[in-house]
């Protein structure tokens, strides 16, 4: 299995966790999946950063995902108000579904 | 033994992350997230940090994630329609993965340290609560006050965006 683990393994981990969540980003039309899948890219940097800082010896990385974790908590509850609140209009979640700027 | 559980890790978070992003059922893609956060926090035990893996749990895993799950169940989704497939769409987004995967660890290895090795209980940082509790009321005290005023006025936006207008 590859030898050891080194601090590269965990950055392609981290890697390839983004670009799956990009690739959600980019490929999904449902906007609730977009956002799950920009949860998946906010974790690949978390996991980058833990890593880098745990490496390094230095503790900041931990407390900037610490900032991380909280300003996603922010940003799913406002996106998914803003989510309902476009439901309530357009009976419908699919991006696409959404061109026009106001109702 | 860093071995092992890295690589079963590792499987776990692509092997959900991708039925994150494929399945077209909502309620499946949100139980997929929360066990991608699970084997993300899993991730962080074994590079020792672990507050931040209880933290992950608690806040992503239970909070962020129940309120996926309700907004879910309020608008009544269905399984999502599959649209017309636009070809360069899916091209480029094949491009770009094809170019990361062989990309990534020539990049990768190019990072400092980027050689260096786990060996568990040799971690110069200490992940503990205690300790990242002393960075962040001393060092960090002034971002910690600023996020508190973000969560109070995130939840006042939600509260505005969500409310129906009675009167209008």
């Amino acid at each position: 299995m590859g030898g050891e683990i080194t601090l590269g393994h965990y950055l392609v981990l981290s890697g390839a966790l983004f670009l799956i969540g990009l690739a959600g980003v980019v490929l999904r039309r449902s906007l609730l999946v977009v956002m799950m899948s920009l949860e998946l890219l906010l974790n690949a940097a978390n996991l980058a950063l833990v890593a880098v800082g745990r490496f390094q010896g230095i503790p900041d990385p931990q407390v900037a995902v610490f900032f991380v974790i909280t300003v996603a908590a922010a940003e799913a509850a406002l996106g998914l108000a803003i989510l309902v609140a476009i439901f309530r209009i357009k009976k419908t979640t699919a991006a696409d579904q959404m061109a026009s700027l106001r109702f | 033994m860093e071995q092992i559980f890295f690589w079963i890790l590792a499987a776990g978070l692509l092997i959900s992350a991708v039925t994150v992003v494929a399945v077209r059922n909502p309620v499946t893609n949100a139980v997929c997230l929360v066990s991608t956060l699970v084997f993300q926090a899993a991730l962080f035990i074994t590079l020792e940090a672990t507050f931040l893996a209880a933290v992950q749990v608690i806040v992503y895993a239970g909070a962020v994630m129940v309120l996926f799950l309700f907004v879910i169940m309020l608008l009544d989704v269905r399984v999502e329609v599959l649209g017309k497939f636009s070809w360069p769409k899916i091209a480029g987004v094949g491009l770009v993965l094809v170019l990361a995967l062989v990309g990534l660890p020539k990049l990768s290895s190019a990072f400092p340290f980027a050689g260096e090795v786990l060996h568990w209980g040799r971690a110069k940082v200490p992940g503990t609560a205690q300790d990242l509790g002393h960075l962040l009321f001393s060092a960090y005290g002034p971002l910690f006050l600023t996020t508190g005023v973000l969560l109070l006025v995130a939840t006042v936006g939600v509260v505005v965006l969500c409310r129906r207008d009675t009167e209008a």
